[in-house]
């Protein structure tokens, strides 16, 4: 199918641009796990960069993103600074937390990415309440909340989808189904199926699924469920199917899932597929991707060297910000 | 002066703050049925439903939603009918809004009043007769409030309002009645300052909530019987803790009984015995003493409920029986 009615050049580019970036990005963050230089708990975006890039790019600065563990990628859509995340990520006093948050804990007042929240499913009550102001202020902003599968069976995803349906807020509940919480398969803990979205229904929450390795396919259906949003109509509820190539975490060697399963799904590579769309159309050319790659890795190198080279938080400074 | 009640003088620290328009109300059957306790008759009408919000009974999301709200600017004040259903949300309250300032190193911060209802006493068993603002008050990150008068009501209330970062506001289910006296001008009382409400030389009982009322009847039945001259601290804080207040009057009297409501194992009093312990040991004439509630699920029945909550008799006893006097 051709890409080209459906987006302009200069997207083109762009769409590219980010998904790599946060490719590359969350490889480095691979490498420097294994370094010991990031600790904790590491989840990787990679394979699923369409859904981040498609849809906060849909997005106004102004408007809320809300996310979850594994939310490097919509950091760094959302226009989060590599350079911080990285260095937040490695502990440092640069970090966009100085070293308080880490991985799973990325917040950035300036972009409006509001926080990475690494409870599973209780970031979705914390996006209900930012809808819930904007509609008290009627400042037209639309609060974007992700959450996985693993969120779906928790008493907070149900309450809040009935209270965001309710009162009408103005919030996107953006589901990132990559099949698996953990280690077990969403056949095995939703008793609906796979098919999550069809629970939005009872709450009468518009809902759909959609593509989540196309980038376009994401896209278009956040910027149709923006307009029915800002309009004042209420959430939508968009479910993009993916997968992730890596494990769970970095601790996972993902022994639950068929290496068959996860090399048909490597197959459909959001970036690979997109970048061949793009060139068999002519609408950018290898000059110009070679030109995005070598940018994108000076990027991310540049943002491992930020990391490397800041300095550790001072000891003082974990009693910053504690007022209680 | 007037003389209002818990419950007005709550009311009207609630009416003080909604003439912020950035302050909202949420909670359980606070609008149309004008609250379980009362507290928000006649808001509905008064300030409309999108500033006095009936939520569903679905204490996480409502919870969670004013910590969102709070994080965008607005200053949510939520109900949580009794501090029982807190466990509900506790989620939002403990990994959320008391972690969010500190976790996004200052960028966002959670200005949030939880009002809630703590305390036994009223027969309604094991569910519903916990008290669990000392669990809170382990969390940094949470600023926790327990008065015991119309007067300190108002005044922390004010105080909590005004503050950026969440707090948790204990009301005590048997105390909306009571009567006291209210200054008429605006006022506040600032957190984490100890009020000696009766001074004396022999004893310091330490207190918050209704137990400061039985540690004042214990203190006049220790006078009349014994002639023994009790100190009675109400601590109306429990994070911030005002241990310098609570030290120096052991420092004089020698000897102390902390008393508290919730069950004695793990109890805050042990937190607030264990701080005089370390301050003033040398000035100790005997062991800190502890009068808690009985390690037990509230039981029902009236006279079950009554022996396992504590009295002035028990802190009477307990004095007699750690200091012999």
């Amino acid at each position: 199918m051709s890409i080209a009615s459906r987006i302009e050049q200069s997207q083109i580019t762009e769409y590219y641009r980010m998904m790599l970036l946060i490719r590359r990005f969350e490889e480095a963050c691979g490498r420097l796990y294994t370094q010991g230089k990031i600790r904790g708990f590491l989840h990787l975006y990679i394979g699923e960069e369409a859904i981040a890039t498609g849809a906060v790019s849909a997005l106004e600065k102004k408007d809320y993103v809300v996310s979850h563990y594994r939310d490097h990628g919509h950091a760094l859509a959302k226009g989060m600074d590599p350079n911080v995340v990285m260095a937040e990520l490695c502990g440092k006093a640069t970090g966009s937390s100085a070293g308080k948050g880490g991985s799973m804990h990325l917040f950035d007042a300036e972009t409006n990415f509001m926080g990475g929240y690494a409870i599973v499913g209780g970031q979705l009550p914390i996006a209900t309440g930012l809808a819930l102001a904007s509609k008290l202020r009627g400042d037209d902003r639309v609060t974007m909340c992700f959450f996985g599968d693993g969120a779906v069976n928790q008493g907070e995803f149900h309450e809040s989808l009935n209270l965001a349906s309710l009162w009408k807020l103005p919030v996107i509940f953006f589901l990132e189904n990559n099949l698996y919480g953990m280690g077990t398969h969403v056949e095995f803990t939703h008793a609906g199926g796979q098919d999550i979205y069809l629970a939005a229904e009872h709450y009468r929450i518009p809902a759909a699924q959609i593509d989540g390795m196309d980038v376009l396919a994401v896209r278009d259906a956040t910027t149709e469920a923006i307009r029915s949003v800002r309009e004042g109509k209420g959430p939508v509820f968009l479910e993009a199917m993916t997968y992730r190539f890596r494990g769970h975490s970095m601790s996972d060697p993902s022994a639950y899932r068929a290496s068959l399963e996860v090399d048909q799904w490597r197959t459909r590579d959001p970036i690979d597929s997109f970048k061949a769309m793009s060139l068999s159309e002519d609408l950018v050319t290898s000059q110009e991707i070679i030109a995005i790659d070598q940018e994108v890795e000076a990027a991310v190198q540049e943002a491992v060297r930020f990391a490397d080279d800041s300095p550790a938080p001072d000891l003082p400074s974990r009693f910053d910000h504690v007022y209680a | 002066m007037s003389q209002l009640t818990m419950r007005e003088a709550i009311s009207r620290g609630l009416r003080e703050a909604l003439e912020n328009n950035d302050v909202f109300l949420m909670g359980e059957d606070i609008g149309a049925y004008g609250g379980a306790y009362a507290v928000t008759r006649g808001f509905l009408e008064e300030y409309g439903a999108e500033r006095i919000r009936d939520t569903p009974i679905s204490e996480a999301v409502f919870m969670g939603a004013a910590v969102g709200a709070a994080m965008a600017g607005m200053r949510p004040i939520v109900e949580m009918m009794t501090i029982n259903f807190t466990l509900l949300a506790m989620d939002q309250i403990v990994n959320h809004a008391a972690k969010l300032r500190y976790m996004s190193d200052g960028q966002f911060r959670v200005p949030l009043v939880i009002r809630t209802v703590t305390g036994g006493g009223a027969q309604l068993a094991a569910t519903h007769s916990q008290s669990f603002e000392g669990w809170y008050a382990s969390v940094p990150g949470l600023k926790v409030a327990v008065p015991s008068t119309p007067e300190d009501a108002l005044g922390l209330l004010a105080t909590s309002v005004a503050d950026d970062n969440p707090v948790l506001f204990a009301e005590h289910a048997l105390l909306y009645g009571m009567r006291g006296e209210v200054p008429d001008e605006r006022y506040s009382v600032p957190f984490g300052q100890a009020n000696v409400v009766r001074p004396g030389a022999d004893v310091t009982l330490v207190a918050y909530s209704r137990m400061v009322h039985v540690a004042l009847e214990a203190a006049e039945v220790l006078k009349t019987t014994r002639g023994v001259d009790a100190e009675v601290i109400d601590l109306r804080t429990l994070r911030p803790l005002d241990t310098e207040t609570v030290v120096e009057s052991v420092k004089r009297t020698n000897r102390a009984v902390v008393v508290e409501e919730a069950w004695r194992t793990g109890g805050f009093a042990a937190e607030v015995a264990s701080s005089i312990q370390e301050e003033a040991f040398d000035y100790l004439d005997g062991p800190v003493a502890r009068v808690g509630g009985d390690d037990v699920p509230a039981p029902y029945a009236s006279a079950l409920e009554a022996a396992s909550i504590p009295n002035a008799q028990r802190v009477v006893e307990a004095i007699e029986r750690h200091f012999g006097i």
